[in-house]
């Protein structure tokens, strides 16, 4: 078995997920950044995006949206003002929020729309 | 009846009803000072977390930043005050009050302009009243804070402390809000946010007991990117807690006013029972001895008419 790395995923309001993982993949600002046990301690500021927690157990994905992640003594957290589980999405209400989103152009709206979805379509 | 007796009769109705509605609002804000200390419980892990990474870029790298950096000069300050919306909470509001006027009082000590930012209805209306300048105010979500509320208030204190103090901005943030301490203890406290008082924040983040080395950080993009996003971030969440505890010190504080109310009520209640049986038992009292004197007076009136 691999080395793993505890995972702590938190939202502003709740701990949304927290476990050890064999690899996180999140997006930053500058680009999708991998990490795996024994990184370099790293923090770095979040894109709206998906992030990608692997487990021995399986995938677990996330919508994030904005936020650091930080890496130190391999411990990884992911700090967001906003995150969900792929899981607890729901897609036709995330579809419905993208279409009045566009409607109303409310790009902020829009981008968190679309990132829920992806997070659907990665799962 | 005697009229006494009607006067004590309605009293006792009147009492019964107030404690009616003071027991009910009571025992609602026990069931939400549960649900608040859950919420301040559930925004801890984030708090922890986004301190510590504060404080690991903050002593990790040379950079400076105004939200870190002491002026040399402080010339203005913010001090945002937590209140509540609504009354017939005990002295809450007021005490929180009072320790926003001394914070102020000393800050004007030291040479400051005092900018006040106030959330809730009644520290509103005690600075309206006076006529005392507010910059900003927020009204409506004290008793159950969200983070965009957090973040509303935020926005105009990150706003105002990153302009230069000759265009109004300010040097310093201090917040004033009632600290949630236990079910019966809630204390007003002043602090101050900003520039961040590393030590302190360090303290925070380990818990104030081991001295452990903060690791070399790498970072993505750049260190003062970095510290440009999170310390906005950081102030929200600050806010957001003091928003939670105030919100739960609040129901606490109402609970122990309602409670006190009720037991009051309820001694009022036993007096005038009290009152009303002696003013119906005078009145019976009264009532036999007319009968009796009107009996010995009518037997006196025929037993003289015998002879």
């Amino acid at each position: 078995m691999a080395a793993e790395l505890h995972v702590e995923l938190v939202a502003a309001d709740r701990q949304v997920w927290s476990g050890e993982a064999n690899l996180v993949v999140a997006r930053t600002t500058s680009g999708d950044i991998g990490v795996m046990p024994g990184h370099q301690p790293l923090l770095g500021v979040l894109e709206s995006g998906p992030v990608t927690i692997r487990t021995n157990e399986g995938t677990v994905v996330a919508a994030v949206h904005g936020g650091f992640i930080s890496f130190a003594d391999n411990k990884l957290s992911l700090l967001a003002e906003i995150a969900e589980l792929a899981d607890e999405i729901d897609a036709q209400r995330a579809e419905r929020a993208l279409e009045r989103a566009k409607a109303d152009d409310d790009a902020a709206a829009e981008r968190r729309a679309e990132v829920r979805l992806r997070a659907v379509a990665v799962r | 009846m005697g009229a006494q007796l009607r006067v004590y009769k309605r009293r006792i109705k009147s009492v019964t009803a107030t404690k009616k509605i003071t027991k009910a609002m009571e025992m609602i804000s026990a069931s939400r000072i549960v649900k608040a200390q859950r919420k301040v419980a559930a925004s801890t892990p984030y708090a922890t977390e986004l301190t510590r990474a504060v404080t690991s870029v903050a002593t990790g790298s040379n950079t400076k930043h105004p939200l870190t950096t002491e002026a040399e000069s402080p010339a203005r300050a913010a001090v945002l005050l937590l209140t509540s919306d609504r009354g017939l909470a005990g002295g809450y509001s007021s005490n929180a009050i009072k320790t926003a006027a001394r914070l102020t009082e000393r800050l004007r000590g030291e040479g400051k302009e005092v900018d006040t930012y106030i959330v809730g209805r009644k520290g509103v209306a005690y600075y309206g009243f006076r006529e005392m300048k507010i910059s900003d105010s927020w009204t409506g979500f004290t008793d159950n804070p969200s983070y965009a509320n957090a973040k509303d208030v935020a926005a105009p204190l990150i706003e105002a402390i990153e302009k230069e103090t000759a265009e109004g901005g300010v040097d310093e943030l201090h917040i004033v809000f009632t600290e949630f301490v236990s079910m019966l203890t809630q204390t007003p406290v002043d602090g101050r946010l900003l520039p961040l008082s590393l030590d302190e924040a360090k303290a925070e983040a380990e818990g104030g007991t081991k001295d452990e080395l903060l690791p070399l950080f790498d970072f993505e993009p750049s260190a003062e990117d970095v510290l440009d996003a999170l310390l906005p971030r950081y102030v929200e969440s600050r806010i957001y807690n003091a928003l939670l505890q105030a919100a739960a010190s609040e129901h606490a504080s109402r609970r122990k006013a309602m409670k006190s109310a009720t037991d009051n009520a309820g001694d009022l209640i036993h007096t005038y029972t009290r009152l009303a049986n002696a003013a119906r038992q005078a009145d019976i009292t009264q009532e036999i001895s007319e009968i009796v004197g009107g009996a010995s007076a009518l037997a006196d009136a025929t037993a003289g008419s015998d002879y």
